[in-house]
């Protein structure tokens, strides 16, 4: 058979429409926050800084029943004096629309580095903390959430 | 449906020198989070208090702040070494510019 001009048109333009389909498909997916952009987010905040384990007890349920509402409770080993204590405070969730959750700033009058919220969780993932101490050292630690109905609402 | 958003905070009135004392405060807001569709499937235009400071006669002492991801009515709690007696003044920023404010008074024994 020999394939005609127009025929060739044809064909293409049902797998661009293919193509475009799966891709109209796969953008909600795309759209959610990942790794990369919580990696992303850091990189403005601090550069190529060297992160430390370690110091930062963030507690976060195993399993959450709802994502609207997920309990979350950070607290960073430090003296709390005006020659060390703890500077500042992010959370970040990897697989929500946006990757920020919070920002904490503590000063030495806080007595203790901890504070507890509640935030919304779109799906299971991770969630990423990050302590930035007065002498600049930056820790950091993760915790994955499991969550059964997602807090996205849509 | 929108009410204004009213905080509610706790602090121990009293406390010791030297204490760290827990302080938790709430505040009623929807914090719409820009992310969700109405019936006819528009975006709801986000609004949400996006800054939430705390300080001690006139002192800062903790500050947040809060992107989408925080629940509606958000809580948050921290702590403060009490050192004297003195008023905690709590703000709560909102998207539309407003502020809403709260003072709670400590004394310290």
């Amino acid at each position: 058979m020999v394939l005609n001009p127009v025929e060739t048109t044809r064909r293409e333009t049902l797998a661009l429409t293919a193509v475009a389909g799966l891709a109209a498909f796969l953008a909600p997916k795309m759209a959610m926050a990942d790794e990369q952009m919580v990696a992303a987010e850091l990189k403005k905040l601090y550069g190529d800084k060297k992160l430390e384990s370690g110091k930062i007890k963030l507690d976060v349920p195993e399993i959450a029943e709802n994502g609207l509402v997920v309990p979350v409770n950070v607290e960073i080993e430090s003296p709390m004096t005006d020659a060390d204590y703890v500077k500042a405070v992010h959370i970040f969730a990897d697989g929500n629309p946006m990757p920020g959750v919070c920002s904490y700033k503590f000063t030495p009058a806080c007595g203790k580095a901890s504070a507890s919220t509640r935030m919304r969780l779109a799906q299971t993932q991770n969630i990423v903390c990050i302590a930035e101490m007065s002498n600049g050292s930056l820790y950091t630690t993760k915790s994955n959430v499991k969550v059964t109905i997602g807090g996205c609402g849509g | 449906m929108a009410t204004k958003p009213t905080p509610r905070v706790r602090v121990p009135a009293q406390a010791k020198a030297g204490e760290i004392i827990e302080i938790k405060t709430l505040i009623s807001h929807e914090m719409e989070s820009g992310q969700r569709k109405d019936s006819s499937g528009k975006v709801v235009p986000r609004k949400i208090i996006n800054k939430f400071t705390a300080s001690f006669d006139g002192k800062p002492v903790f500050e947040a702040d809060w992107h989408p991801a925080i629940s509606a009515n958000p809580y948050q709690s921290f702590f403060y070494k009490a050192s004297k007696s003195g008023e905690f003044t709590f703000s709560w920023k909102d998207d539309d510019g407003s502020e809403y404010t709260a003072t709670n008074k400590l004394t310290v024994a």
